[in-house]
């Protein structure tokens, strides 16, 4: 299995920043969405979780961001159990959830704004994500006026504007196009590289977990399990362009594809 | 419908100079009388008196009436403990509850502002109720996820999603309680305009009572057009939500 190796690998590993233990979930209903999910995060590296549509990524996603109580089992952040939200933990949503009424200057800084930062500082903090995510020039604008792309980059730099050690994105490129799609994944792994955080990522796209992960999660349909975990040995550092066309990348996406394969009828 | 309008006011111009009967005097001179009783005195108090049992009420309707149904839209058990009363109210004849008002609050302003609140906050709580439970989750589980307490989420989030629909709502309220404070002040008959009304029709002064009227249809008519008007400008909130 050359440009993959499962769990346990040589790169010595960092302290896990997320620990999930044994969580399972079972909806008002009865539905079974986990069942005895067992991960852990290290500190630093962008996990992913990737699986097929409902198979419960993004209700684990809402359980570690304390958005969703679990049945079973409990999620470890920093080492504290996690009991609701909390600042070190901060999420990236599928559809932006903007405020329509807010110019992208004070979405950035809502975060900032509820913990009581006053104005001219958090303006400031909002100010430096805003260039951080490419927008700059655009911090009086309304997101009704902004395209999906440039919407989900002003909810990343709301996320990262509070300075959170966990990043938590929910499919944060399901809802932009293809070319868009693939600049911010550019981005994405540049501002990585220049943020020590922890990255937990949900996607149901294979390439796009190939390319900015360091370590997928591979998980089964309802009720889900974790099916494997893959740690694609890719170099991030040189030109993002180039991780595509990388052989240890095609490799890994063709692994996953055929690991994945069994789920989809 | 301009055209519409002057023929209908044509035939009654004819029927009230054919004499057919008092009740319905000639157009032409209710005209002439509103130019008349418009400026004196007796009509600019009534009509202060009015704009602040109107301006009051609506102010403690939507004081009390947004927040509680803000409240009912993010809680079942408000919701449960609410709910049938406001559906009961918002279609009951509210008219014949102004009695126990009166009885209440006794025969003056106060019966009044009270019956201006009872007429508009149904609309109100009911509007800001359905605004509210219209609101994306994902910008409540944002709210939640950025560590937005209880008070916060309400002030800063629940309250400006919702803004459409009770603008909407505050609007509907105040055609209500254009109805209310000329029903309190009817039934109260001794302030504002129902004392002028009730001066008018004992006396069979008909053309003034018809002046009367026609003020009132034009200030509920233009308060209608302008809150519209508003709440078309704000739309765009509304558009902007998913």
């Amino acid at each position: 299995m050359p440009g993959a190796t499962t769990a346990g690998r040589d790169r010595a590993a960092p302290k896990p920043m997320v620990e999930v233990r044994r969580v399972s979930k079972v909806y008002d209903g009865g539905v079974e969405a986990l069942d005895d999910v067992s991960i852990d995060m290290p500190e630093g590296r962008l996990t992913t979780l990737l699986g097929p549509s409902g198979c419960g990524k993004t209700t684990l996603l809402k359980i570690i961001a304390g958005l969703l109580p679990a049945t079973a089992g409990e999620v470890l952040v920093d080492g504290r159990p996690v009991t609701g939200p909390g600042p070190e933990r901060a999420f990236v949503f599928q559809d932006f959830a903007l405020m329509p009424w807010a110019d992208v200057l004070r979405n950035v800084a809502f975060g900032l704004e509820l913990r009581g930062v006053a104005r001219s500082e958090r303006e400031a903090v909002a100010e430096r994500y805003i260039h951080a995510v490419g927008l700059g020039g655009f911090e009086r604008a309304y997101p009704h006026a902004l395209s999906g792309g440039m919407r989900q980059r002003v909810g990343l730099a709301r996320a990262l504007a509070v300075d959170a050690k966990v990043l938590l994105m929910d499919e944060p490129f399901s809802a932009v196009d293809e070319q868009t799609r693939r600049k911010f994944q550019e981005d994405l792994l540049r501002l990585i590289g220049g943020e020590r955080k922890t990255f937990v990522f949900v996607t149901h796209s294979i390439e796009e977990a190939v390319y900015v992960s360091d370590r997928i999660v591979l998980m089964s349909r309802r009720p889900s399990r974790v099916s494997s975990v893959i740690e694609p040995d890719i170099p991030r550092d040189g030109d993002p362009e180039g991780i595509r066309r990388n052989p240890a990348y095609l490799d890994t996406v063709e692994t996953i594809w055929q690991g994945l394969k069994q789920y989809v009828q | 419908m301009i055209a519409s309008l002057l023929i209908w006011a044509g035939l009654w111009e004819l029927w009230g100079r054919s004499g057919a009967s008092f009740v319905i005097p000639p157009l032409s001179r209710i005209f002439l009388r509103m130019a008349e009783i418009v400026p004196t005195a007796t009509f600019g108090e009534a009509l202060s008196i009015t704009a602040r049992a109107f301006l009051l009420g609506n102010l403690i309707a939507i004081a009390v009436g947004v927040p509680l149904g803000v409240l009912m839209g993010r809680s079942i058990f408000a919701d449960r403990v609410f709910l049938p009363w406001v559906n009961m109210f918002l279609s009951a004849p509210l008219t014949a509850l102004v009695p126990v008002i009166m009885v209440i609050f006794g025969l003056g302003q106060t019966t009044i502002v009270m019956t201006v609140v009872l007429f508009a906050i149904w609309i109100i709580v009911l509007d800001a109720r359905a605004g509210v439970r219209n609101i994306s989750p994902s910008l409540v589980e944002m709210a939640r996820s950025f560590g937005a307490t209880t008070a916060q989420a309400f002030a800063r989030i629940y309250l400006w999603a919702a803004l459409p629909e009770i603008l909407s709502g505050i609007r509907l309220g105040m055609i209500r309680a254009v109805k209310g404070v000329i029903i309190g002040q009817l039934l109260v008959s001794i302030v504002g305009f129902g004392r002028l009304f009730e001066l008018y029709s004992s006396r069979f002064l008909m053309e003034h009572f018809w002046a009367l009227l026609f003020v009132l249809f034009a200030f509920a008519f233009v308060l209608n057009e302008g809150l519209a008007w508003l709440e078309r400008r704000v739309d765009y909130y509304a558009a902007a939500r998913h």
